[in-house]
């Protein structure tokens, strides 16, 4: 009896708690506030490029003049432009292969070590994530230099993954983390070989991240500017280098209808996965 | 039609235990370099469908010796045999033992019906055997229409009867079940316990259970395997361990015991305990105590009587005297906490749940029959 009556009042108490908290949890104004202008603040620089792109003057006026799809003509139509976004894409498509099967597997394979030895390989992988970008550049410059690699698609492709695989490391590592090593046992004790396990069991439940990790590689290798600088040549160069050419040597507008294009292909590939994602998740 | 389909896999898996699946180990180690090996020169056989428990204390090598019979680890030492083919570097997946583990270990990312037909999937068998093997399966555990649910949308019950029947559907030589049971709440695991029995019982596959639960083991078992600090302490039926403990770690991880410890005194025709002289009962000295220089008398609880005076004692009985320190009331008997003798070593007796007698700081005399104590090992 008074068990239960105990247990009446703490369930009322309980409810009454849920609903202060519920008035406590709205968000104040204030807070609605900040939130909005620290928003325009990260996205207003991107999207004053889109109305850009559509003006009908020659120089990079503000606000822009008259509305023309010119811009977008001229990237379309000019070989250096496409044939530019042509090598970024095979550039960023074949190092985001590398950097998954690369970055992949180490993930895997130090998920398995443990003590100092292990902590120590992985403070070695994360290093290009943390090296200033103009130091990687100016060594991959040397090194490609002896080895005949400036300017040429390999010494692209080996450079981006080498910068885009500690992304794949830390996407898989985070993925691992849930991944509940028993479920190799059980599949071991029911017929499948390690590499049947790896397929069947470790691949499906870790694609996540696996997915995260190269779709960041891509976005690494795609947006990578001062590598690509140091080791282009007049025969190739990608996208992110054409763009500072025509801003730095030729003044040409062009580039604000890249720009837009850029951003307008990357928000669509994030906004797909995370639709994806969550309705996988069921929400 | 699905009765037919029921039978037709206990059929298979009654075929299987015809052909005899005896398991046996030979002097098995597995040293990691501690101090001392975790499991150290293990022998034993377990007979075609049999049911043995391997019972023992967290740490004390029960589990590393079915990982060593899975083939997730490989001994150090000794061999591990199947049917007489020696097995011990054998990788898992080519022993074709199913497993039943303590947190299921099912396929999160596959359904009910992908989880089941994983092991028939891996042995490349067709996809219309693979569907009739999986809703036999599906049946002999109870859980006919679940087929597309995914495991976390099921209970922990659930869970465990899809993993069992994952790890019987490709009617695999035995089945070791690694504490499956002890993530269920009492009740829960009270019905699985019944449905493992039963499913045990249609199959007669030979069945390896580790529990640390010595009521579940007990209850389940035809023979239990005792280990101790990585070594088997003593092997037999349920019964056997119970009544005839060879060790005084036996008798206590087995049932409560009165435990008299008699040092150093060679057990002779009669004992005597803090000045009480007591009668040797009908062969009740084990045989490891009789080569083991320190022994201890032990009675069980059940068996243990207790009087007001020593009036009231019967003759030819081992008797000592003790003092009441609480009464447990237990539904269908009660329970004397006592403290026994000059030295006050700490005893329990049964009485009736009718009996109000005793109280807390009673003194009182325990006695019992010569022939219901034993003599064991320490």
């Amino acid at each position: 009896m008074t068990i239960s009556i105990s247990g009446d009042v703490s369930s009322r108490s309980i409810a009454t708690k849920r609903r202060l908290g519920r008035d406590t949890d709205a968000v104040p104004a204030w807070l609605w506030g900040i939130g909005v202008f620290v928003a325009l603040y990260l996205v207003l620089p991107t999207l004053f490029v889109i109305p850009m792109s559509f003006s009908e003057a020659m120089n990079f006026v503000f606000p822009p003049r008259g509305f023309t799809w010119r811009l977008y003509e001229n990237f379309f139509t000019m070989p250096l432009w496409v044939g530019s976004l042509l090598n970024s894409f095979v550039v960023a498509a074949i190092s985001t292969g590398l950097a998954t099967l690369v970055g992949t597997a180490a993930a895997i394979g130090l998920s398995q070590l443990h003590g100092h030895a292990a902590s120590f390989i992985r403070t070695i992988l994360m290093i290009p994530i943390v090296t200033p970008a103009i130091v990687i550049a100016t060594s991959v410059y040397i090194a490609f230099l002896q080895w005949r690699l400036v300017g040429s698609l390999t010494g692209y492709v080996l450079a981006h993954a080498a910068i885009a695989t500690p992304f794949v490391i830390v996407a898989v590592t985070s993925a691992l983390g849930t991944f509940d090593r028993g479920l190799l046992r059980a599949a071991s004790s029911l017929g499948a070989s390690p590499f049947r396990s790896f397929v069947t069991v470790t691949m499906p439940l870790i694609s996540r991240g696996v997915q995260t990790g190269a779709i960041l590689a891509f976005v690494t290798s795609f947006d990578e500017v001062v590598i690509a600088v140091f080791i282009r040549s007049p025969s190739f160069q990608t996208l992110p280098v054409q763009m500072y050419n025509s801003v730095t040597v030729e003044i040409d507008p062009t580039v604000a209808a890249s720009s837009s294009l850029i951003v307008i292909t990357v928000s669509c590939i994030f906004l797909a996965v995370t639709i994806f994602g969550l309705k996988k998740k069921g929400i | 039609m699905s009765m037919r389909g029921s039978t037709g896999l206990i059929a298979n898996l009654a075929e299987g235990v015809r052909r005899g699946t005896q398991i046996r180990l030979e002097n098995v180690t597995k040293d990691y370099g501690l101090a001392k090996p975790a499991v150290d020169r293990v022998s034993l056989t377990i007979e075609a469908g049999e049911f043995m428990t391997l019972l023992g204390p967290s740490g004390s090598g029960k589990t590393t010796t079915l990982n060593l019979i899975a083939g997730f680890q490989i001994p150090s030492e000794g061999s591990i045999f199947i049917d007489c083919n020696e097995v011990s570097m054998l990788p898992a997946h080519k022993r074709n033992l199913g497993m039943l583990f303590q947190n299921y270990a099912l396929f999160p990312h596959m359904t009910v019906a992908g989880n089941i037909g994983y092991p028939l999937r891996e042995r490349r068998m067709p996809k219309a055997e693979v569907a009739r093997r999986v809703g036999e399966a599906l049946e002999l555990v109870q859980l006919l229409g679940r087929d597309d649910a995914y495991p976390a949308q099921l209970s922990g019950g659930q869970q465990q009867r899809v993993a069992l029947a994952r790890a019987i559907v490709f009617e695999p030589r035995a089945l070791l079940l690694d504490e499956p049971l002890s993530a269920l709440d009492r009740r829960l695991r009270a019905d699985l316990q019944l449905e493992i029995r039963r499913i045990h019982r249609e199959v007669g596959a030979t069945f390896i259970f580790v529990t640390h639960d010595q009521e579940e083991a007990m209850s389940l078992s035809d023979r239990i395997a005792l280990f101790h600090d990585g070594r088997i302490e003593q092997v037999g039926s349920p019964e056997t361990l119970y009544a005839r403990p060879e060790t005084l770690f036996a008798a206590r991880f087995l049932g409560e015991s009165n435990v008299f410890p008699l040092g150093d005194d060679r057990v002779g025709s009669s004992l005597s305990w803090e000045g009480e002289h007591w009668a040797t009962g009908a062969g009740a000295v084990s045989d490891r105590a009789m080569n083991s220089r320190a022994t201890a008398l032990i009675v069980r609880p059940e068996v243990t009587s207790v009087s007001h005076s020593r009036q009231e004692v019967p003759a030819g009985v081992n008797a000592v005297a003790g003092t009441v320190i609480d009464v447990e009331f237990m539904g269908s008997y009660r329970s004397l906490v006592l403290k026994l003798g000059r030295s006050g070593i700490d005893g329990r007796a049964r009485i009736k749940a009718s009996d109000h007698t005793f109280q807390p700081g009673d003194p009182v005399i325990a006695w019992w029959q010569p022939d219901s104590q034993r003599i064991v090992a320490v």
